[in-house]
């Protein structure tokens, strides 16, 4: 058994908020550049370069790439030989109070969905957590912003809708998010499991590297379908028109019932922030 | 690529009208911002006749709750929210005179409409692009709502805010026209 001080969960938490914010992750970077050299619409270049541009100057300034932080979403891998000296969430929203006031970023949260009183420190977070083997803790940080979390979508098909069912509502929720939720998007989709279950699968699946395939080639290979056809419905950067609507889809599937097939597809904007820490 | 345009507030009907769905416009002046929960405050005034704490005559909302400034700055990162959650309330402040909206994303038919009524434009800012716009912000006041924090109602002086005309003062929709062009050229 190995004891962890839940302070060192606040000071990473806390710590994670700066690049959370300011840093676009390498693999979106890349991606973005690679888009911008395939576009061949001027706008759509011009749009890609200004993408890429604040992403430069956010990290270089600190300055938060999104003036929507986020909601704070934490996916918690707890080992089972770990013992933790007091609440690890209390220690984790701590982080979250903290780094989101040290680094000026904007707090987003409300306690009531009706009253809507803002919380004036973005927590809750959102936490999710895992058991695994071990005596380690996994912690990924995700700044989900709600213009694309808005316009993400779940739907119970019925097996006979099958693949194609599940291609159609993907194409469909692109389509209605176009300009809405900030294209170019990464499209996380959930297939399977339970009407609970198959929202959560689309959401870690937004944590895939872009330039990572689904291990599984029958997966794999529907994941190049979709962002092909997705990139010919033409909304391009912003919605002004263009090649890119997406730079990657990633599907989790997930066992589920005879009668049922749940799909879930959340849409995630190009400002695609989350961190890791191992402890 | 269509030219940029410099465009100062505040933006007459005549000015309104001289811009095209598609027409790169680069801002300057003084606008207003506003979101959801400050909107609501707006059209609960009008409901009970009372004065708005701002003349919309001629003036341009930005849909924006910008992060907290930090220390030496006008501003955080501060783009455009999606707009289409201001559409219940866009007609009656169009009637009041509002001018032009800054923002992201489809706007209603009932919006577009009035907008037509009331010559009026809606601006995009590129979305997820908060860093760069606040490079634009020289100045930000706190108006009205202090208490809704980020959704307070701010008087922000711009210079050069790079926008792209998206629905003009004639119903001309770039969101229609942009992804018809780039598919018809396949």
């Amino acid at each position: 058994m190995r004891t962890i001080d839940t302070s060192i969960l606040t000071d990473r938490v806390r710590e994670m908020c700066r690049p959370l914010a300011m840093e676009l992750p390498a693999d979106v970077k890349a991606c973005l550049e690679v888009a911008r050299s395939a576009e061949n619409c001027t706008t759509a270049v011009s749009v890609l370069g200004d993408i890429l541009d604040n992403a430069d100057l956010a990290d270089r300034e600190s300055i938060p790439m999104c003036q929507d932080t986020g909601a704070a979403v934490v996916f918690l891998e707890v080992g089972l030989d770990v013992h933790f000296n007091s609440d690890p969430y209390a220690a984790i929203n701590e982080g979250i109070r903290q780094g989101y006031e040290k680094y000026y970023l904007r707090k987003s949260v409300v306690a009531d969905p009706l009253r809507r009183v803002n919380t004036g420190d973005n927590t809750p977070a959102f936490i999710n957590t895992k058991l695994v083997p071990g005596d380690k803790v996994k912690i990924t940080l995700m700044a989900k912003g709600f213009g694309s979390e808005n316009m993400s979508r779940l739907k119970m098909l019925m097996p006979a809708d099958g693949r194609q069912g599940v291609h159609d509502f993907v194409l469909e929720t692109v389509s209605m998010a176009g300009p809405n939720a900030c294209p170019p998007f990464m499209v996380g989709v959930g297939i399977g499991g339970t009407f609970d279950q198959v929202a959560l699968a689309a959401k870690r699946s937004l944590l895939r590297n872009l330039d990572s395939k689904h291990e599984d080639t029958y997966y794999a290979e529907f994941e190049s379908q979709l962002l092909h056809d997705i990139n010919q419905l033409g909304v391009g950067p912003q919605g002004f028109g263009g090649r890119t609507t997406a730079l990657a889809v990633a599907i989790e599937a997930l066992p589920t019932h005879i009668a049922g097939l749940p799909v879930a597809v959340n849409i995630q904007c190009h400002a695609i922030r989350h961190q890791e820490e191992i402890i | 690529m269509a030219a940029e345009i410099y465009l100062e507030t505040p933006l007459t009907e005549e000015k309104a009208r001289s811009l095209h769905a598609g027409d790169r416009v680069l801002l300057s002046g003084s606008i207003f911002t506003l979101r959801d929960a400050g909107h609501a405050r707006l059209i609960a005034a009008l409901d009970k006749g009372e004065e708005l704490p701002v003349d919309l005559q001629d003036a341009i909302i930005f849909y924006v709750g910008p992060s907290p400034a930090a220390p030496g700055k006008a501003i955080g990162s501060a783009g455009p929210t999606s707009s289409y959650r201001m559409d219940p309330y866009t007609p009656r402040l169009l009637k009041e005179g509002l001018r032009g909206m800054i923002g992201k994303g489809y706007r209603s038919e009932e919006v577009v409409a009035a907008m037509k009524e009331h010559a009026a434009v809606y601006l995009g800012a590129i979305g997820g692009a908060g860093a760069l716009i606040s490079k634009t912000v020289s100045s930000a006041e706190v108006l009205a709502y202090e208490d809704l924090g980020t959704e307070a109602l701010r008087r922000l002086q711009v210079k050069d805010l790079p926008l792209t005309v998206v629905i003009d003062s004639e119903g001309n929709n770039l969101y229609e026209t942009g992804p018809a062009e780039w598919k018809a050229g396949l």
